[in-house]
């Protein structure tokens, strides 16, 4: 039954120790993977999640195609240069609520360890947190690219084959199309690392959950595009940066910003949410 | 000696409060050390920061030669078991078994070996929410031996348990001491550890107390002592003095409490409690110089006794007892030495 094995020769296991020393990345990568997949509701959670989103979208393009009233081949034709099918294949309540839901999916994986005491069991089982919570941050973040890859792709394909009906859906061959679908897919790894990194922080669901909905929603708004640090603020903020992305064609505004500017700002959110999420526990009592 | 365990004027504050004092101690392999105190007595916080959860304020703590924070693959070289609560309702046994071991480079095999090892292969695939606290001890038990290690770390892990799990506990690190690896067993309760550790490291309010093999402690701080009632203090006490006993003056009682069966009537009979000589040797001096004894009877105070002695100055929340102490505590033999 036992397998363990007789020491009573070996007194000082220090100086004759073999094992290695030094994780295996790859084996903390598995654990991180076993650790979601093996809570009931992560399958669900996400399922729903991709679900709400798909059917949110194409509940807004049946609603077009059903009430659509033009007859005149030209409206259709402005509709789509007018990048409006665009707006249809991700709109921006459902990429709001998307963002929301994967943040919180991306909190609980830490505030769930935190909450529980499972963090301890799990620091003292890999005491290089680094190593843990970078195998974490990798893990969370793929999980979180394929299921906004699937949110963004179905929502595309789905809206377009409804708006199709009326001559109005575009194909993934339209200009811009794919820019469309990467940026609705890439805000769910970015939104799940601000939750990720918030969490590490504050260590406690309610209050991280309130603080990621907060700024990841209210700040938006709160900041108006009309002076110059204003529409800086506004346009660092991950929902703007979407809105600019989704937007084609542009129309510039008071102060016009470039489609790198919004993807730099996704890539600055992700890059220093998940080094906050590295860095931070392991200076941290717990 | 090699040490496994080894705390170095350990101290670990929060604020204004000290929670670990100073503290240094070593751990051998091969046994049972049992580490007491008080509840807050520092016990945790110290355990924790062994385990490089906390961070001291001063001093060192470290196993196997090194800070444990610096051991990338923790099962392997130290299984704990800090708080059976330390897990997530959500998963099955297996399933927190499994991701602790993938993470340490454990074979999956071993998580079946641990199950069975603990008596939880029949509850492993349902979710741990619906465990006892019991179950849950298993379980945490059985993530402290999954990788095999040379040191183990529990903290109150007999909290809860039942007489029957309390003695498969005890077999437990009995087995695991004399397979060479070090146990290392928190407890707030002597009584706990009177039967199950070898060594003990004694603390209060965050500063040591003792350390020094259970036998020893037992034989010091639980000497035992008799209790002598004589109408001749002085003689009698001064005779057994130079026999090299120490002796201790008790309370009077007066003539009129005497029973009236004694011929001499008016004697005031005092009581002594004697340490370092057997009441055999008592008697015979006593004859030898013709000193009346009224009563001779020997006591062994309990280690739990001897062991709230110890730690009586140390207790953080100590509450006036309603009722008078039962009597093997107003026989101390006078305290630490």
């Amino acid at each position: 039954m036992s397998t363990v094995t007789d020491r009573r020769s070996d007194p000082h296991p220090r100086d004759i120790d073999p094992r290695p020393t030094h994780p295996r990345f790859t084996d903390l990568l598995a654990a991180e993977w076993l650790k979601l997949w093996s809570l009931r509701s992560t399958p669900w959670t996400l399922g729903l999640v991709l679900a709400g989103v798909v059917a949110f979208n194409a509940a807004m393009a049946w609603d077009t195609y059903r009430y659509w009233t033009y007859d005149d081949p030209g409206e259709a034709e402005r509709y789509i240069s007018d990048g409006i099918p665009f707006h249809e294949a991700f709109n921006a309540n459902a990429a709001l609520c998307f963002m929301l839901a994967v943040a919180a999916v991306g909190a609980v994986t830490v505030v769930g360890e935190y909450g529980t005491g499972l963090i301890r069991t799990t620091f003292v089982a890999v005491p290089a947190r680094r190593s843990l919570l970078g195998a974490k941050v990798l893990v969370v973040s793929a999980v979180t690219t394929v299921l906004g890859g699937c949110a963004a792709l179905g929502s595309f394909l789905l809206t377009q084959a409804i708006l199709s009906g009326r001559g109005v859906g575009v194909s993934l061959g339209h200009p811009g199309a794919w820019r469309v679908v990467l940026a609705s897919a890439l805000i769910a790894p970015v939104c799940a690392l601000f939750g990720m990194a918030v969490g590490v922080i504050l260590r406690h669901t309610a209050t991280t959950l309130a603080l990621t909905f907060g700024v990841l929603v209210v700040l938006p708004p709160a900041f108006s595009e009309e002076r110059h640090w204003s529409a800086v603020v506004n346009h660092a903020q991950p929902f703007m940066a979407w809105n600019r992305l989704t937007d084609v064609p542009y129309e510039p505004a008071a102060h016009p910003w470039s489609t790198a500017g919004a993807w730099s700002v996704y890539a600055v959110w992700a890059l220093v949410a998940a080094a906050v999420t590295v860095l931070v526990p392991h200076r941290r009592d717990r | 000696m090699f040490c496994v365990i080894e705390v170095s004027e350990l101290t670990k504050r929060y604020g204004p409060k000290t929670a670990v004092d100073e503290l240094s101690f070593t751990v051998r392999p091969g046994r049972v050390t049992g580490f007491l105190g008080p509840n807050g007595a520092g016990k945790t916080t110290t355990l924790r920061i062994l385990l490089g959860l906390v961070r001291p304020t001063a001093g060192t703590a470290t196993v196997l030669g090194r800070p444990f924070r610096d051991r990338p693959r923790g099962l392997r070289d130290v299984g704990a078991l800090l708080d059976a609560g330390d897990v997530h309702g959500g998963r099955t046994a297996r399933g927190h078994l499994r991701f602790l071991a993938r993470g340490n480079g454990l074979p999956r095999g071993r998580v079946e070996e641990v199950l069975d090892e603990v008596g939880l292969t029949d509850a492993a695939g349902r979710r741990i929410a619906g465990y006892s606290l019991r179950m849950r001890q298993r379980l945490g038990i059985a993530a402290a031996l999954l990788g095999d290690p040379p040191v183990l770390v529990f903290d109150e892990p007999l909290n809860g348990l039942d007489p029957e799990g309390v003695w498969w506990v005890r077999g437990l690190f009995r087995r695991l001491a004399d397979e060479g690896r070090t146990v290392f067993v928190s407890s707030h309760l002597m009584s706990e550890m009177e039967n199950t550790a070898d060594d003990l490291v004694v603390i209060g309010r965050g500063a040591l107390v003792a350390a020094e093999p259970l036998a020893a402690f037992a034989a010091r701080a639980a000497a035992p002592v008799v209790t002598v009632r004589t109408p001749e203090p002085e003689a009698l006490g001064a005779l057994l003095t130079a026999e090299g006993a120490s002796v201790e003056r008790g309370g009077t009682t007066g003539p009129e409490q005497e029973a009236n069966e004694l011929s001499v009537a008016g004697l005031s009979v005092t009581e002594l409690s004697v340490s370092g000589l057997s009441e055999a040797r008592i008697a015979e001096v006593a004859l030898r110089h013709g000193l009346l004894i009224l009563q001779l009877t020997p006591r062994t105070p309990s280690l739990e006794a001897a062991f709230r002695e110890l730690t009586a100055d140390h207790v953080e929340h100590r509450t006036t007892p309603l009722a008078p102490p039962p009597a093997a505590d107003s026989h101390h033999p006078g305290g630490p030495a």
